[in-house]
């Protein structure tokens, strides 16, 4: 389990990692490692080139203003999830990281690389979905602003171009008395989640994002849906699959089951 | 005297060194650059003819130093592997050549050896071979291997490797007489040992002196050697092996050689050159050797109190592609599968079949736990049938106390009868009724019912025979330091051997705990042995090492009392030191009783100058005795009639979740009676892995191949072993002690115990909480949700 040969740059400023990028189609960007490393050793990805974002400066903050959570593509699971100002001013941050990995992934893996990652099965794309977030790119020419809605093409894959480097992720703040609740079920603790669930609730709107039930990312309205056929309305627009360690049936049962959970935890006051 | 520390919680004398990572394994041997490394071509399909294998690409590498395929083997080395244990009955034995000959029968079967700098280039090269192959229809399973459509070996009809069949009298007609009869089918899937150490080997041969020097992670070194010597045309004088640190074994590294075990020797011999090969850990999933998975059908006789009139067993036995361990694993699934029970007539056949997934060797528990769950099972079903509680139908046909020696009327794995020497189940399962709170649990699961929870309670009893044979041995050296130096021959794995020796050391010589140094499984020190298995290493290395150290004590004894002019009946030997009792001014410490003991011609220092000739000895006589020997060493073996037969009871209170199935242990309850306890706290450490490794086995792990014969989840993020927020927050244990009457220590062995129950005593809860018949381990969340649908719509 070694890796095919690569070379390995580690620029110092996002105008060097970025001719880096375009120097080589083969190219690919190494944050926290805790996805692309395990590819690698596996040989299931075999870059001509990593590039190293690590030295750049100035990505690793959390910035937190009243209109929302700016996480730079440096900045940790755990540093998002310890950060008490970007948890009142977005709950489900903390509600879903709580839920990512173990705490020594969660020191390494970065929050904007499982976003670009793009994994169905992980927490945060669902949550910057849900939230109506967006992530900022840079590119050869110049940056732009991609919506979650438009991030997600297919599984494991955004929009991202292979020259363009992820440089921050916003999570819009919570609304005044909307409210938000995060489930998951996992076969052991810390696993990816055989199904999650998260919750928007804002007066009459309901909106529910689901986790390991389609291949991308989805969101589900609910508004106006009778809590018992929420679950109902959600499954005819998922795709739970069969896998090795739960069915298709098993997960839809997973989806009535954290549907009504999270929903009637959002609507509850505490 | 001091106190004695048998019995006694004693620290574990290797946790500092583990604890701070200063182990050392057979990856951390021969760490400089020159060392060569190895990565091993496998197949990618799990039948197929090999039409041609092109190696030509791979010499072009640079770095790679050689590349070998079978056609390069010769000698021995072209023969196919061993096999180990040719049983009798094992009529269609196979085993794998060390590099694939014409056909490969699993996904992982080696096929190229490659030897290069370091291991990237050499996994580089690996994937520049280019090898074309046939395909053929794989053999997946239990029921294609006993549909036989298909053949894994051409010359195996119906897949069958071997058929066995056991009786204790006429099990059709006490059937036909039997009041009442339950048929049962039952299927526990394949799962495997995961130690945190792979393989590894590393070899260098030695010009100047001839000689050939292997580092394994194995559970044989004496084994390794002798394997070696052979295949590579060696004396065995020129093979040392030793092992170094082994993280964890629990059965797989029993099995010897691997094919890279007699590679990498090769390859340092042919190149000059240290090798090395570390296995990593998808090969450890498709390249190494699984275990558990058995079908089985049981048709039981008992009478109005449940008591066992007839039981009649079928089982099927998938043991992979080869069966170079032999039938060891389905022999014991077939004997203690009866576990505390007797009943009047038994009959056992088993069929061990062929399949193109990896072999099947054993792995803690070796059949046990199978045997295990078809008997609880059993028991199980047959309190439902009568409306009696568990425990009433267990113990109207548990052995009695008055009734050991008690035989079984069966042939055990070792080919000796199958007679349990000791033991006390009634006592056990009072004790583990009260440790679970069985009677009291009907009213824990009306107060969880009124919350809307639902709970169920298990029980599972085992009988384990431990400690087999042939033998072990032990040499004890007090050096003339006063260090004691014992050597036996068996490996560890990480058991705290190192610790419990040097108890039973300290306890028979009299030395100091502190001055005992323990060395296993390193030939040099140590050439005749076994090795670690069966839960045998406290049973047959321990009462070799007390036989050793009494002998030594006997010497210190004899010498002293020549010293102190005293007979020998009158000394003692406290913390090392020997006196005469009562007169504590009289004494010699046991460093310069060494010193005496090896007269000498050269003084070196101070102390050996009352050594010379001019000192020791009656100028009249031979300065070393006709009958003796220089030295204060002691040299003893141990070889047991039979086995001993430890046992115990485990019982859990699960809850189930009635929306998503999930499953959650409440409360973890042990009874462990394995006689005599040399270290009460490491035999819990063994209970606590064991349960650990029993909850994955029950609950979360499995091994998952598809029709091809490709295993889906080979890596840790698929195979999912419970981390510690899967097992119970504590377990509560609780010991018996019956002595084993067949070694001097009356212990009996403890190493597998805590896996064995788990099986059943799972089933046997989710079942209770759940009110479905459970058949099937592991059983998993999604697995459970789909069970409750298929009783919902079969029970209207
Ligand atoms: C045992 C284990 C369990 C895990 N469990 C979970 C879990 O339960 N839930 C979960 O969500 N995740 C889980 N993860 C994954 C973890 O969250 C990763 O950290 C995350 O998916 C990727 O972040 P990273 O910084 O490590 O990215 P990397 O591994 O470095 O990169 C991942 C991919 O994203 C690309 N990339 C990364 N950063 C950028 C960027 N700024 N711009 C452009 N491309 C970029 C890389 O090129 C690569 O293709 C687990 C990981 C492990 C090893």
């Amino acid at each position: 389990m070694k890796p095919a040969p690569f070379a390995y740059v580690r620029p110092g400023s996002l105008a060097d990692a970025l001719s880096a990028l375009a120097g080589d189609p083969g190219a690919k960007v190494l944050a926290g490692g805790q996805s692309l490393v395990p590819l690698l050793s596996m040989r299931l990805a075999a870059p001509s080139t990593l590039v190293d974002i690590n030295g750049l400066p100035g990505l690793d903050a959390v910035t937190v203003t009243a209109d929302g959570v700016r996480v730079g593509a440096l900045a940790r699971h755990a540093d998002v999830l310890a950060h008490d100002e970007a948890a009142r001013v977005q709950p489900l941050l903390r509600l879903a990281l709580s839920h990512v990995a173990h705490a020594t992934i969660r020191n390494r893996g970065t929050t904007v690389g499982s976003i670009v990652h793009a994994d169905a099965a992980a927490e945060m794309p669902v949550v910057l979905t849900l939230l109506g977030g967006s992530v900022e790119v840079a590119g050869p020419s110049g940056t732009r602003t991609i919506p979650a809605t438009d991030l997600y093409v297919g599984p494991l894959e955004t929009c991202l171009a292979q020259d363009e480097i992820a440089t921050t992720a916003f999570f819009p703040a919570l609304a005044p008395g909307a409210r938000v609740a995060f489930a998951e079920i996992a076969r052991r603790h810390g696993d990816y989640a055989l199904v999650g669930a998260a919750a928007l609730v804002d007066g009459d709107s309901v909106r529910v994002g689901y986790v390991s039930v389609g291949d991308v990312p989805t969101v589900v309205d609910l508004t106006g849906v009778p809590l018992n056929e929420m679950a109902a309305t959600a499954l005819a627009q998922l795709d739970p699959a069969d896998d090795i360690h739960a069915t298709a049936a098993y997960r839809a049962q997973l989806v009535r089951v954290l549907t009504e959970r999270v929903v009637t935890e959002a609507r509850t006051d505490d | 005297m001091t106190t004695k520390l048998m019995g006694t919680g004693v620290q574990r004398v290797e946790d500092q060194r583990f604890l701070r990572g200063l182990g050392r394994y057979a990856d951390d041997v021969a760490v400089d650059p020159s060392t060569l490394h190895a990565a091993v071509l496998r197949s990618p399909h799990a039948h197929a003819r090999i039409v041609d294998i092109d190696v030509a690409d791979v010499l072009d590498v640079e770095g790679v130093h050689a590349v070998w395929t079978y056609d390069d083997l010769t000698g021995p080395m072209a023969e196919p592997l061993p096999l180990l244990i040719p049983h009798p009955m094992l009529t269609h034995g196979r085993t794998q050549y060390a590099l694939a000959k014409d056909e490969v029968n699993y996904v992982g079967e080696a096929i190229a050896f490659v030897v290069a700098d370091d291991r990237y280039v050499a996994e580089d090269a690996v994937g520049k071979i280019k090898v074309s192959y046939e395909l053929l229809p794989p053999v997946v399973g239990i029921d294609a291997a006993r549909a036989a459509d298909r053949l894994v070996h051409d010359d195996v009809p119906g897949n069958v490797g071997a058929r066995m069949e056991q009786n204790t009298g006429d099990v059709q007609a006490a059937m036909a007489a039997a009041p009442h009869r339950l048929t049962l089918d039952l299927t526990v899937e394949r799962s495997a040992c995961m130690p945190m150490e792979g393989r590894g080997t590393v070899a260098r041969w030695d010009p100047d002196i001839d000689r050939l020097q292997v580092w394994s992670s194995t559970q044989t070194s004496t084994g390794v050697r002798a394997v070696v010597a052979v295949k590579l045309g060696l004396d065995l004088r020129q093979v040392d092996v030793i092992t170094p640190d082994v993280g964890g074994g629990f059965g797989v590294k029993i099995n010897h050689p691997w094919p890279e075990e007699l590679l990498v020797p090769l390859a340092a011999r042919t190149l000059g050159r240290t090798v090395k090969f570390t296995e990593d850990r998808r090969e450890h999933f498709i390249s190494t050797a699984h275990e558990r998975g058995q079908v089985q059908y049981i048709e039981v006789g008992f009478d109005d109190d449940g008591r066992l009139l007839a039981l009649d067993v079928k089982f099927w036995h998938d043991h992979g592609a080869y069966t170079p361990y032999g039938l060891i694993v389905p022999i014991i699934t077939s004997t203690q599968l009866l576990g505390p029970y007797k009943p009047e007539v038994y009959r056992v056949v088993f069929e061990s079949l062929y399949t193109n997934t990896v072999m099947v060797t054993p792995y803690r528990g070796a059949g046990r736990p199978q045997g295990c769950f078809a008997m609880e099972r059993t028991m199980d079903a047959i309190a439902a049938e009568l409306g009696k509680d568990r425990t009433e139908v267990r113990a109207v046909n548990f052995i009695q106390p008055d009734e050991f020696p008690f035989e079984q009327g069966l042939v055990f794995q070792d080919g000796r009868e199958l007679t349990y020497d000791s033991g006390d189940y009634p006592a056990s399962l009072e004790k583990i009724k009260a440790l679970i709170g069985w009677d009291e649990f009907p009213a824990f699961r009306a107060e969880m019912a009124a919350e809307g929870r639902q709970v169920g309670i298990g029980l599972a009893c085992y009988v384990e025979g431990t400690g087999v044979g042939p033998y072990e041995g032990a040499h004890v050296h007090v050096e003339t330091s006063g260090k004691v130096k014992v050597a036996t021959g068996l490996t560890t794995q990480g058991q705290g051997h190192a610790t419990v020796f040097a108890q039973l050391v300290a306890d028979e010589l009299g030395c100091r705990f502190e001055d005992v140094e323990v060395v296993t499984g390193d030939t040099r020190r140590m050439p005749y042995a076994v090795g670690t298995f069966a839960s045998r290493a406290a049973v047959m290395s321990g009462s070799a090492i007390h036989l050793a150290a009494k002998r030594a004590k006997e010497k210190a004894l004899k010498i002293a009392a020549e010293a102190l002019e005293a007979s020998p009946d009158d000394l003692q030997i406290v913390d090392g030191v020997v006196s005469v009792k009562g007169s504590p001014g009289s004494s010699i410490d046991l460093g310069t009783v060494a010193v005496l003991s090896n007269p000498l011609r050269y003084a070196f220092d101070e102390a050996s100058k009352a050594a010379t000739q001019f000192t020791v000895g009656d100028p009249g006589k031979p300065p070393v005795a006709e009958d003796e020997e220089p030295g204060l060493e002691g040299t003893d073996f141990y070889s047991p009639e039979r086995s001993t037969f430890a046992s115990g009871m485990h019982a859990v209170i699960v809850e189930t979740d009635p929306l998503t199935a999930e499953i959650r242990i409440l409360k973890y309850a042990v009874v462990h009676d394995c006689g005599k306890l040399i270290n009460p706290m490491i035999v819990e450490g063994q209970i606590h892995g064991g349960v650990a490794q029993g909850v994955g086995g029950a609950l979360y792990e499995r091994m998952v191949y598809d029709e091809s014969g490709q295993l889906l989840n080979a890596s840790f993020m698929d195979f999912l072993m419970p981390y510690v927020t899967e097992v119970p927050d504590g377990i509560d244990i609780d010991h018996l002690e019956t002595p084993s009457p067949l070694n001097p220590l009356g212990i009996k062995g403890a190493g597998e115990a805590g896996v064995i129950p788990s099986a059943a005593v799972f089933a046997s809860a989710i079942e209770d909480a759940e009110s479905i018949p459970i058949t099937a381990m592991p059983i998993s969340p999604s697995e459970l949700f789909h069970l409750r649908l298929t009783h919902a719509e079969e029970t209207p």
